[in-house]
């Protein structure tokens, strides 16, 4: 069980005095754990907006015709609101915030490989942030292409651009550059003993999402280069009118952008991985084939991404086969889900928040799982491509999928964290407000999606009216959970009881470890000898009380 | 249960954790490239005999002599680190202001190549550009595009290595601790290694 | 885990970078020689191959490669995989019949 570590007198990461001054201390620590509470207000203020935005959509869309605002501003809105939740928050998400908070401490580690590289991670997120504001308030004003910039629109559009192209090359700069930390830090940090198959899964996840983040973003990063060049220089590669082709335009795009989904659901798909065998008391079903099924996601997920583009002209053989490759990519995905689920099986259940959200995560990811099979079939493909069937389809994954998973690992690990405990009927409030908020929100948008009703559309038909109707409602119930949740952590952090060093009964290193951790983590480097998740114990209690 | 060892205060040097974190980062740079390269045999298939008819403005035996002048900058650069390894200071600035030199010298070549396209209006927008067919244009297109983006990393390759030249005089590079030369040896090689591709994919289409 | 006994000491002498050298220089006379021929289509292929076969000798002998850990020569395979993998699915979609 848990025991309290504080032999020594050293203070905590938040107390420790650096040689900086004031706010200095924090924005020029190289300390991982500084450095993931700094992606964490920063990214929650950037998250805040995009919400905003999203907010506002809805209430364009409550009715048809217009209700609140002009057709220009709701192209503008929902490129932000894509922007924004897609760069700056899903995407940089766990990796940033909790992977550089625990992926140290997880594998016996002080920081990372290269702790200077990674706090210019953060600065380059900070800098490509504020670039992509910017662009909103310069002359021009904000983009309308849709986050996906396709040509020719985004060479002919007299909006931003260029500065939100910008944004976007910096931002996945730093992107890279944590992929490239988080690798080399697994395979050079681990703590003796800490052999491969004894990282905890979040680890794994990390490390193939490191992978992917090195790999990939450089090819969407050379592409909006391309872009910002065709619209300074006019060279042609992306100009029709010179003989640019807008299809290599959506391939290139794409080859990062589909990678990219993975960036953001694997880490997800790692916390679930951590939290349902603690709350289970039972460890997890099949850890090899997580691990494994984490690195094929990795690599089949970069051959899919031409299933965005079933309906643009593409060979028949090309069809077929990223048809194909997708129904693929999806079996050591559907291993993950049938591995939770066999890990629950004869578990002991706590119902904690970080559990009622990893629950909602299996249910709302196999919902986005079927979708995406659905889309993945070419007949079907062509009469739901550009509706609000895709649209709910990736806000399942990507918000009910990825967004749940960061709820599960904020609620999982706030207390190790901040050394404070949250309200937790505050907490399973939230918690229910924002499943059903989330659900009503989406799940209308499939109907009418499969019925017809296109997306990216100021206006519609009055028989999509109902469907849009209960949808932004729905938006209205969650943005209320949305906000007890974070007012919930704001109390706890202002004058929350204090917390145990283990409050949940975790194995991994973690809780071994006092709460807030020091600066170092740990007091020595640990030496590693059992298994992650090993809840034997507990196997030894069900058998006898049989 | 768990034992535990003193962890030690200094944080520990680690050579080889450095250059792997410097090989992930080479990969951005192929992958970076990679994209133009999947660009330009796109085009090239599509428009096969304008990328030929094209081709034929470029001066092969300039792109030859530039391809040596790198391949020399790749030896000299290899031969400092021997040369740092075995002690000799004054040899490995030598052979580092060598690498510097050639792709001084390769640059300079590029500058006069750029400016007699210039002269004769193939660039983009140029008047002679305009003229020709969408084949030709997205070969010039590329051309700049690619050797320019190289070159602006020969530049930065540049930078680099006066650096390195410096540590090396302040005895921050020595015999037991060298990879930041290294590091600074595997980008410039990579460098190296994407003109290799880009010579005979824009100069030798015949 | 200790890394203590790492630290390279394994030496390349000027003489093997000469003779590398040597070999990368014969290699670019051979392909500007080959291109004057007319092979047709496969003048590309033949170009790309010596590109390549000149690439290796730069990533094993001067990126020392050949003398590091298996794992960096694994990563090296997995970076180029991934860019082949992309240029080849890309193909799939202009090579055949749109």
């Amino acid at each position: 069980m848990s025991t309290h570590v504080l032999e020594h007198n050293e203070p905590d990461y938040l107390q420790v005095k650096s040689k900086h001054k004031g706010i200095f201390a924090w924005i020029l620590s190289t300390d991982h754990k500084r450095i993931g509470i700094l992606y964490l207000i920063t990214m929650g203020i950037f998250f805040s907006v995009a919400v905003l935005l999203g907010f506002l959509m809805r209430m364009e869309l409550i009715s048809p015709g217009k209700t609140i605002m002009d057709p220009q501003t709701y192209n503008s809105l929902f490129t932000l609101h894509g922007v924004i939740m897609i760069f700056l928050f899903i995407i940089p998400g766990l990796p940033a915030v909790f992977g550089n908070f625990f992926l140290p401490i997880l594998i016996g580690a002080k920081d990372v490989a290269f702790p200077r590289i990674n706090l210019l991670s953060w600065w380059l997120f900070l800098i490509g942030g504020l670039l992509a504001v910017i662009s909103i308030f310069l002359p021009g004003g904000p983009v309308d292409t849709g986050w996906t910039f396709y040509i020719p629109y985004s060479i002919r559009t007299t909006t931003n651009v260029i500065p939100a192209l910008f944004a976007a090359f910096v931002l996945g700069f730093s992107s890279i550059l944590t992929g490239i930390n988080f690798v080399t830090t697994v395979h050079r940090l681990r703590a003796p003993g800490m052999k491969w198959f004894k990282m905890p899964l979040f680890v794994w996840s990390l490390y193939a999402t490191g992978w992917v983040q090195v790999l990939a973003t450089p090819i969407v990063g050379i592409t909006l280069l391309l872009v910002i060049i065709e619209r300074t220089l006019g060279v042609g590669i992306f100009d029709p009118a010179l003989g640019g082709d807008p299809i290599l335009f959506q391939h290139l795009f794409w080859i990062y952008s589909h990678p990219a989904v993975y960036i953001m659901i694997l880490p997800a798909m790692g916390i679930i991985s951590e939290v349902i065998p603690v709350f289970a008391r039972r460890t997890i079903f099949g850890y090899k084939f997580i691990a494994f099924s984490s690195l094929a996601i990795a690599l089949f997920g970069s051959l899919v991404w031409a299933h965005h583009m079933f309906t643009v002209g593409m060979s028949d053989t090309a069809m077929w086969i990223f048809s194909l490759l997708t129904f693929l990519v999806a079996i050591p995905s559907a291993i993950k889900v049938f591995n939770w689920v066999a890990t629950l099986y004869k578990g002991s259940i706590e119902l904690e928040p970080a559990m009622l959200f990893a629950l909602a995560f299996i249910f709302h990811f196999t919902i986005g799982g079927f979708t995406g099979i659905m889309q993945a079939t070419l007949a079907l493909n062509i009469h739901i491509h550009d509706t609000s069937f895709i649209v709910a389809h990736f806000h399942y994954v990507m918000f009910g999928g990825t967004g749940f998973g960061i709820f599960a690992a904020a609620h999982y690990w706030f207390p190790k964290m901040f050394g404070k405990i949250f309200n937790r009927q505050a907490a399973k409030a939230a918690w229910l407000l924002i499943v059903l908020g989330f659900n009503t929100l989406y799940f209308p948008l499939f109907i009418a999606g499969y019925l017809g009703m296109p997306r990216r559309y100021y206006d519609y038909l009055p028989e999509f009216h109902i469907y849009h109707f209960i949808s932004t409602v729905g938006s209205w119930i969650l943005i209320l959970g949305l906000l007890i949740m974070l007012i919930n952590f704001f109390v706890a952090l202002k004058r929350g009881r204090k917390a145990d060093a283990n409050p949940w009964g975790g194995e991994t290193l973690e809780w071994k470890i006092q709460s807030p951790p020091i600066l170092e983590n740990f007091h020595e480097i640990p030496v590693v000898e059992t298994d992650p998740y090993d809840y034997s114990k507990y196997e030894i209690d069900r058998k006898e009380s049989k | 249960m768990s034992q535990s060892v003193q962890a030690s205060v200094h944080i520990h040097r680690d050579d080889v954790g450095a250059r792997i974190g410097m090989w992930l980062f080479l990969f951005t740079e192929l992958i970076l490239f990679g994209g133009l390269f999947i660009v330009y045999a796109v085009y090239r298939f599509t428009y096969s005999n304008e990328f030929a008819l094209a081709a034929k403005e470029l001066d092969t035996f300039l792109g030859m002599v530039n391809t040596l002048v790198l391949l020399t900058s790749s030896l000299t650069m290899a031969m400092s680190i021997t040369a740092i390894q075995k002690q000799n200071k004054n040899l490995a600035m030598l052979l580092i202001g060598l690498t510097i030199a050639l792709a001084l010298t390769f640059m300079v070549n590029k500058y006069f190549e750029w400016g007699a396209k210039f002269s004769h209006g193939i660039y983009p927008g140029g008047n002679e550009l305009i003229n020709k067919t969408n084949g030709e244009i997205l070969y010039f297109g590329l051309y700049y595009v690619m050797t320019g983006l190289h070159g602006l990393h020969v530049i930065i390759g540049v930078i680099i290595l006066s650096v390195m030249l410096y540590f090396i005089r302040t005895d921050h590079i020595t015999k037991d601790s060298f990879v930041k030369l290294e590091n600074s040896g595997l980008y410039w090689h990579l460098v190296d290694i994407i003109w290799i591709f880009l010579f005979p994919l824009f100069y030798l289409i015949h | 885990m200790s890394h203590h006994n790492e630290n390279k000491t394994h030496v390349i002498g000027y003489g093997t970078y000469a003779l590398v050298w040597l070999a990368l220089v014969s290699f670019t006379g051979i392909t500007v020689a080959v291109a004057g021929i007319d092979i047709g289509n496969f003048t590309i292929v033949v170009a790309l191959l010596i590109a390549s076969i000149k690439s290796i000798l730069v990533l094993t002998i001067f990126m020392h490669l050949r003398f590091e850990d298996k794992v960096f020569r694994m990563f090296v395979f997995i970076a180029f995989l991934t860019l082949a993998i992309f240029i080849g699915l890309t193909f799939f979609d202009y090579s055949f019949i749109r």
